[in-house]
């Protein structure tokens, strides 16, 4: 009788690859409920048609290079569900096709497949998309009356409209000219979307981005399950939180300055960050996009720095840049920087008190 | 906590002796180390009390059994043995000698190879089943440290959690590495072994015994017992044994109990010591480098039971355990029993083994046959059927990170594993990895089944090689510029010296 000769250890933990791309397919899916619910059937058909793009071109894109299949890894759903969900609810079906063929052969396959994509693929294809087709890429609807509560969920029709941070940017440009303080911004706010219906999703945008509620129980889904860990996500969204709070436009120190035992002054104080959080594709980039495993360092304080770094980008780039959204420049950005990272922050070996000047054998 | 005060009738001093047993609730949830994986306990035989097996017809041991040179035999075939007499030994000082574990006949000392693939010597003894002990078995008499650590050698004791160092190298340190603490390595972090659990249940007052001859005789002020907490009645069993002691002896030792995080590995020596006393060991160094000396709870048996009956080690307790066996337990068998035969005499096989492993799951040898005997250092034999050693296929790291995270000396194994397939030996050594202690930590923790503790193991032995060669192209280089400058001294030129 032959006896199996490995080596040690064998035994193995239950987690595999397939079983991390499930978990966060799994955890996707309350944004893609959510996005059906707000934006109607077509953005469900929209994902619908990402995924089967994204799975079609990996099989056929490793049959031509004749290497193994991996269809069966589940990360072409999962890119599939990400680029979806990073679209314009009324993006024509073949602008669909055309980021799919972009982000799995061109970002993914034809550099080495999974593991080895030096950016996020989905977030990248958004990029090609959003710069080949602006026009597209930046038409956003709500449904009628979409900011009550029941009437974005029973069937009205949709309407373009502006995303809140647009609408946060023609405010801000009003107040500007009109030399009033900025503490009348957060008085201006009365004509943008109420912070509720901004958690909720009732407002423009992408059709994963826009529903935080759904986002965060997705998040919720994936610590629980060990997918991800905190790091990055904390470090963009609290480095993200500290600028906005003391360098936005209703700073902090100054909000406060005058009336520091007002609640109301802290309350005004507090409205922009909260603003700032919950628009755009700040959730969805922290807990899905920037913790993409591939992508972002493997050391503890890597992704500390990494988070930081987004942070920092997307924060420049909301306030002095020309876009309303940058959150997937912010990533990309970051994604390059990594193997970077990842050589600044090797670990010392356990014990060692000094750092080596130079290895030596 | 226990505080005893006890009067002696022949001392008029009032002599206090002190004994914390501590639960160590708070402390061991605290002090662990980062990273480490948790695989399932399968602490099945944890209940079941050992069995002493004597049926072996022939036992084969092996003359290479430490971390060291192997022994040569000193006896030849048709030689009658009796249990306890030396039958290898070497002249280096780092050997310990080899003694025949059954009485009976020499019949053949014959080449084998190893569990790990290396060929070494092996003594065939057919038993007798008598097991007639030798005569020179007798209790040591100690009256110097240089007695016990003579003493210590001449039981032929290595490490018995596997590591196999000749025990008395690591008691003798040089004088200015003193040790402070005596650790006692309870840990136990494999999945499956319970043997130093049932040692500890069934022999704790030899366990106390070497305790309290090491402390004695090496000067050792203070040990503390380090076990994990999926181990029960440990703290009990110690408090009470030294209860015993206490009224019986009335002595005053410092010897505490410590419960600490069941986590892989916490039994290995880097990481116990960290956990235990806060000190970190450095890279490329020993425990006696931080002024500990650790010792595993069944070496430290031996010893205690060595100096009481003056038996060398020849019988260890080991665990079988694994679904094609069909009796699982604690055994306590002679060193050299073949894997077959200790099988069968212990209840013998359910279905066709896929794979038999000598040791735990996580560090342990795959044998290729079944016919090996066993070593000093062995304390397991898992037999595992089809159903559990399906070996996943390998695809593409991800770069997740859990390797990362588990690896509890703080390397990176994806790093290393890139680096060890692509053969890149400046790459190896910039993640450092001759710092890996081999956990397997990493490997267990990976989803995408790669077999990185292979890799870490192959880049090791690149490095090794490249210094080899290094090594010898100095070594060649020197002594050609000796023959060229000697030959330019005698044509009367000067070299430049280098």
């Amino acid at each position: 009788m032959k006896l199996q000769v490995s080596n040690s250890p064998h035994i193995r933990d239950k987690v595999t690859t397939a079983s991390l791309m499930r978990d966060v397919a799994i955890a996707l899916l309350p944004a893609a409920v959510a996005s059906g619910f707000l934006f109607g059937i077509r953005a469900v058909m929209m994902i619908i048609v990402s995924v089967a793009c994204c799975v079609l071109f990996e099989y056929l894109s490793r049959r031509i290079m004749k290497r193994e299949n991996t269809i069966l890894d589940f990360s072409a759903i999962v890119t599939g569900i990400l680029l979806a969900l990073n679209l314009p609810p009324t993006l024509p079906y073949y602008m669909i096709v055309l980021g799919a063929l972009f982000a799995i052969v061109v970002v993914k396959q034809m550099f080495g497949g999974l593991g080895n994509n030096f950016v996020n693929p989905a977030l990248a294809a958004r990029i090609f998309l959003v710069i080949a087709f602006p026009t597209q890429m930046t038409h956003w609807t709500v449904r009628e009356g979409a900011f009550s509560f029941f009437d974005s969920f029973l069937g009205k029709d949709l309407v373009s409209s502006a995303t809140p941070l647009a609408m946060m940017r023609n405010t801000v440009a009003d107040a500007a000219s009109g030399a009033t303080s900025s503490a009348t911004i957060a008085a201006e706010s009365s004509s943008l979307p109420s912070l509720l219906s901004l958690f909720l999703g009732q407002k423009g945008g992408c059709i994963g981005e826009v529903c935080i509620l759904a986002l965060l129980i997705g998040a919720a889904y994936l610590f629980v399950r060990k997918v991800i860990v905190p790091w990055i996500p904390l470090a963009y969204l609290g480095s993200f939180t500290i600028l906005v709070l003391f360098f936005g436009h209703t700073p902090l120190l100054e909000a406060v300055r005058y009336r520091p035992l007002s609640l109301e002054a802290w309350q005004n104080a507090m409205y922009e960050p909260l603003f700032m959080l919950l628009t755009g594709g700040l959730m969805i980039g922290a807990f899905f996009m920037a913790t993409d495993y591939v992508t972002s360092p493997v050391t503890r304080s890597g992704r500390i720095i990494f988070g930081i770094g987004c942070g920092i980008m997307t924060f420049l780039i909301r306030y002095y840049g020309n876009m309303a959204e940058g959150v997937s420049f912010s990533i990309i950005l970051m994604n390059i920087l990594t193997p970077h990272i990842d050589r600044m922050t090797l670990s010392k070996p356990f014990g060692e008190r000094r750092a080596k000047k130079h290895a030596s054998l | 906590m226990l505080i005893m005060f006890g009067v002696t009738n022949d001392r008029p001093l009032f002599i206090i002796a002190l004994i914390i047993v501590e639960g160590g609730d708070i402390l061991s949830t605290v002090l662990a180390f980062r990273g480490g994986v948790h695989p399932r306990h399968n602490k099945n035989t944890d209940v079941l009390p050992s069995i002493r097996l004597t049926d072996f017809s022939e036992v084969d041991i092996p003359l290479h059994q430490q971390i060291g040179p192997p022994c040569t035999c000193v006896v030849s075939p048709g030689d009658y043995v009796c249990v306890g007499q030396v039958i290898a030994r070497s002249e280096h000082p780092m050997a310990v000698p080899i003694h025949s574990s059954v009485s009976g006949t020499v019949k053949e000392i014959h080449h084998v190879v190893s569990e790990i693939g290396e060929p070494i010597e092996a003594v065939r003894i057919e038993s007798d089943g008598k097991f007639v002990d030798d005569p020179s078995v007798a209790p040591p008499v100690i009256e110097s440290r240089e007695d016990f650590i003579a003493a210590v050698r001449a039981s032929g004791l290595v490490g018995l959690g596997g590591a196999a160092f000749p025990t008395h190298i690591k008691l003798n340190p040089p004088a200015d590495k003193k040790p402070q603490f005596l650790l006692i390595n309870a840990a136990e972090c494999e999945p499956y072994i319970t043997s130093d659990y049932r040692m500890m249940c069934e022999n704790p007052d030899q366990i106390i015994d070497g305790i309290l001859a090491v402390m004695k005789w090496i000067d050792i002020p203070r040990a503390i017992i380090g076990y994990e907490d999926n181990k029960p009645l440990v703290s009990r069993i110690f408090e009470h044994e030294l209860e015993k002691r206490i009224f019986k002896t009335g002595e005053c030792h410092d010897i505490r109990v410590h419960k600490m995080k069941t986590v892989y590995p916490q039994g290995a020596e880097k990481m116990f010591i960290y956990a235990l006393t806060g000190r970190k060991v450095p890279p490329g160094k020993l425990p006696h480098d931080v002024h500990v000396t650790v010792l595993n709870v069944s070496t430290v048996r031996q010893i205690g039971l060595y100096l009481r009956t003056g038996m060398p080690l020849v019988r260890r307790r080991i665990t079988l355990d694994g679904s094609a066996l069909n009796i699982h337990g604690n055994f306590n068998v002679p060193i050299g029993a073949r894997v077959r035969d200790i099988i069968e005499s212990a209840g013998g096989l359910r279905e066709d083994p896929t794979k038999v492993i000598m040791g735990g799951p996580m560090m342990g040898v795959a044998l290729d046959s079944m016919d090996c005997g066993l070593i000093k250092a062995n304390n397991a034999i898992l037999v595992f059927g089809s159903k559990e050693t399906r070996v996943p296929p390998e695809s593409a790291c991800i770069r997740c990170a859990r390797c990362v995270m588990a690896c509890p000396m703080l390397l990176q194994p994806a790093g290393i594993d890139q680096a060890a397939r692509r053969k890149d030996i400046e790459m190896l050594t910039h993640f450092r990895v001759m710092d890996c202690i081999e956990c397997g930590s990493c490997t267990y923790s990976c989803p995408a089944k790669r077999f990185i503790n292979q890799s870490i193991t192959d880049g090791k032995k690149l490095i090794r090689a490249e210094k080899e060669r290094y090594a010898s192209e100095q070594r060649l280089r020197t002594a050609s510029q000796k023959a060229s400058s000697g030959k330019e001294e005698q044509d009367g030129k000067s070299v430049p010296k280098e």
